[in-house]
């Protein structure tokens, strides 16, 4: 079957502003959006660029915005679509080459959160213990794959560089709801401010965007209750 | 130019890199390289678990371990290394969890155990609990953690930085690498006084695989074209269960838990081939028990694949303990595993063979264990070797935090005592010669249509089965591959984030990983694990339990046999 793929392309090298360029390409329904690009960049037009590498939802390299809404290209099938699907790279972050955005924001909000686990001397020779139900708690924030997709569906990160954004939040939580981290605190005190939580608008974009089905918007509500009631 | 000095350079981010880059983070100064950005790495496909005897469910001892280890690669495993894997692997997934891994807990908080192919209570009485798991995302959850410490104790990290070359000094030492940063195009020269290639497999050198577009083999190649050997080369697994056409994999822990293979006919047919084991048995063997199906007629419909059957599973086991893999049946299948069984074909998975190392992850010269100063392999980039012909499932992981974990505190140790050697005369010439020749090429064939040649015949030729016909055939497809690979053009002459041209860089790594192991597999005149051919069906003992080692020379490829080491377990004849 042919689709037709609209692609927003922008070279610095060449080009003085981005613009579409259209390239029809034969695929099966259940092929990925993924395949299409294969198929242009290897057969029609090698200068076309973007980030892919596992090809099946768990790297995160290739998240973009496909008829206006953000997806990972290998974990979205053409039958999901029409005849026709307009591909632009993620908003919100300085585009690098055509489909490759800048990621080092994203990466720095990430970091800022202390996105590893703080806790005193474990015991020796043995695990820390935690019951399922204690795992239970946080593992769903466990899932994320940083592809930026969340934070990049987000109306408020579009316009606010400061805040941290969905991302960012979420893994913050997977280690303020850990029986094992004793940095909650540290936490969030770093998300008690207008460039943490309280800039989420409870506009639902990241939840619907999440490739992992996480729950994004429940996880940032979640923190927010805490901070108000002062208690993980 | 861009010059950069460090104590130690790792190429590579994923678990192994990263468990190396953990040891001498805060104690040296230290980068790590990744083509990709480093959660990216395939470690995060990783799926079923990761092997310890912890006894936390049932009992269970290192020993056990290590014999099924050395049983599982078919006697070709070096025992010395299967022990400290074994012994060590207890130590490294407590680690593991110290640094926060939410590994799944039994109700009083342990950490959960599960069954996996090979893995065998006693010496191989039947199947025991020995695979530690985070759902069925356990290399994302290791890639995840290890990432997370590489933050916490500020390694450096040289995001999308492709590598070119490998730099060695006058008298032999390695002293860095030169490398492409893909956001400018601009090239570095990284000159460290010890160097780690921890940078993966090359599965995408055939067509159905289950590794990342990213597995192309650069680590292999790269140290090669440098003298370096490579080792059993010609050992390859395929994974039994691929999802059809995709080569997604669908995890082994399927099974584990109870999943079930069934011809077209719908027969459970792993049980005539290993009773006791049935479709836990190890992945060589159930993948040629499916050719064996599919060339006796009894694929589905008469077709190249067969299923895996979930479906007499509880929901619930399928829903906390397979959730990721019965996602992707789900979306790329269009299939509900809980009601249908999801059609599978082994897909190529993991490199047994890779650069020489000893036991601390020093690259060795030659078959007498010489080592090469400042050079370090670790992951399925090394050959320890402890997966000898066949890897049990669960023990690449265990061999990215044991041996990635040695090879980082013997870094450290090593930097703390040597001087940064002197670079070679003009170090960055290999490198940008080999990139402004592919920028400056004319339109010629595509590497597209190269890649995709070489995929189709390394997957008819040199796969689950082969003959000295079949790779004589894949030998002589290669040379014609690699001729015209010479005279193919790119579309991208630009600087900026060039992936056309990185993607003619990478087929030239994967010519060279086809064809050693092509080379390996012509010169093994036996079967043995992954290694099967038609023409020699038996193990030979007498002339091949010997490692193969294989090395660039001026005058072609030189290829050697070397020991295996042998310490507890006298070779057996294989049954399960």
């Amino acid at each position: 079957m042919q689709y037709t793929f609209r692609i927003k392309r922008y070279d610095p090298d060449i080009d003085v502003k981005p613009h579409f360029e259209e390239y029809a390409v034969d695929l099966e329904p259940s092929d990925r959006v993924l395949d299409g690009l294969n198929e242009i960049k290897w057969q029609q037009d090698g200068t076309l660029t973007y980030r892919r590498s596992c090809a099946h939802g768990v790297c995160g390299s290739d998240a973009m915005r496909i008829n206006g809404r953000n997806f990972l290209a290998c974990k979205t099938l053409m039958k999901e679509f029409g005849k026709k699907i307009t591909v632009e790279p993620l908003i919100g972050f300085t585009v690098i080459k055509d489909l490759v955005v800048d990621m080092d924001q994203f990466f720095a909000s990430y970091k800022a959160v202390k996105p590893y686990l703080i806790a005193g001397d474990a015991p020796a020779s043995e695990e820390r213990r935690q019951t399922p139900e204690q795992l239970d708690r946080y593992e769903e924030a466990t899932k994320c794959i940083l592809c930026a997709s969340c934070t990049t569906s987000c109306p408020i990160t579009w316009t606010n560089e400061s805040f941290v954004g969905p991302a960012a939040i979420v893994n913050a939580a997977r280690f303020i709801y850990d029986s094992r981290d004793e940095g909650a605190a540290e936490r969030l005190r770093i998300l008690n401010t207008q460039s943490g939580v309280w800039r989420c608008r409870t506009v639902f974009n990241c939840t619907e965007a999440c490739p992992r089905d996480i729950k994004v918007t429940n996880i940032i509500e979640d923190v927010k209750r805490t901070l108000l009631l002062e208690q993980v | 130019m861009a010059y950069h000095h460090y104590d130690a350079v790792i190429v590579g981010a994923g678990g192994a890199g990263l468990m190396a880059a953990i040891q001498m983070a805060g104690k040296a100064n230290i980068a790590v390289i990744s083509k990709l950005y480093p959660t990216r790495s395939h470690t995060g496909a990783a799926q079923g678990g990761i092997s310890a005897a912890l006894g936390n469910v049932e009992e269970d001892h290192w020993q056990w371990h290590m014999f099924d280890t050395v049983k599982g690669g078919d006697y070709l495993v070096d025992q010395d290394a299967a022990e400290v894997l074994a012994r060590e692997a207890i130590d490294a997934v407590l680690e593991l969890e110290h640094m926060g891994l939410p590994f799944n807990r039994t109700p009083d908080g342990r950490m959960d155990q599960r069954r996996f192919g090979g893995h065998t209570r006693n010496f191989g009485e039947g199947p025991v609990k020995r695979a530690c798991y985070a759902a069925d995302r356990t290399g994302h959850m290791i890639l995840q953690t290890l990432y997370q410490q590489g933050i916490k104790h500020q390694v450096n990290f040289l995001d999308e930085f492709h590598v070119l070359d490998l730099l060695v000094s006058d008298d032999g030492r390695a002293c860095g690498v030169v490398a492409l940063e893909l956001r400018t195009g601009e090239i570095h020269t990284v000159h460290a006084k010890s160097v780690l290639w921890a940078s993966g497999g090359f599965g995408r050198i055939f067509s159905v695989t289950s590794n990342a577009m990213a597995g192309t083999g650069d680590g292999f190649a790269i140290p090669f074209r440098r003298g370096v050997p490579l080792m059993d080369m010609e050992f390859y697994q395929f994974h039994p269960t691929g999802i059809y056409k995709f080569g997604i994999l669908l995890s082994e822990a399927a099974r584990g838990e109870g999943g079930i293979l069934r011809n077209g006919l719908g027969e459970a047919f792993a049980e005539r081939y290993a009773p006791t084991l049935k479709d836990l048995a190890p992945r060589d063997m159930v993948s040629r028990f499916i050719y064996q199906e599919i060339k006796e007629g009894r694929g589905v419909d008469g077709k190249d694949y067969v299923y895996l059957d979930l479906s007499h599973l509880p929901e619930d086991v399928i829903d906390k303990k397979l959730p990721d893999i019965t996602d992707f049946a789900r979306t790329y299948l269009g299939i509900e595993p809980k009601r249908d069984p999801m059609p599978i074909q082994p897909t190529a998975h993991y490199a047994m063979g890779g650069i020489p190392t000893d036991l601390d992850g020093r690259v060795l010269a030659d078959a007498d264990g010489d080592t090469i100063t400042g050079l370090y392999s670790a992951g399925e980039n090394a050959c320890v070797s402890v997966h000898g012909a066949n890897r049990l499932g669960t023990n690449s992981l265990v061999d990215l935090v044991v041996f990635g974990r040695r090879a980082g505190r013997h870094m450290l140790e090593f930097g703390q005592k040597s001087d940064l050697p002197p670079l070679p005369v003009d170090p960055e010439f290999v490198a940008r010669a080999q990139v402004s020749d592919l920028l400056s090429r004319p339109k010629g064939e595509r590497i597209a249509d190269l890649r995709h040649d070489l995929q189709s015949l390394m997957m008819d030729q040199a796969s689950v089965v082969r003959s000295a016909e079949s790779l004589t055939t894949a030998k002589q497809g290669i040379t014609r591959i690699r001729s015209s690979y010479a005279y193919a053009g790119i579309d991208d002459h630009g600087s900026t984030f060039n992936t056309d041209l990185t993607e003619g860089l990478e087929l030239g790594a994967m010519i060279d990983c086809a064809e050693a192991v092509v080379e390996g597999a012509l010169a093994r005149e036996e079967s043995r694990g992954a290694h099967y051919r038609t023409d020699f069906p038996d193990r030979d003992d007498v002339n091949w339990l010997k490692h193969t080692m294989l090395r660039k020379t001026s005058g072609g490829l030189e290829l050697t046999k070397k020991t295996v080491s042998i310490t507890e377990f006298q070779p057996k004849e294989r049954k399960y």
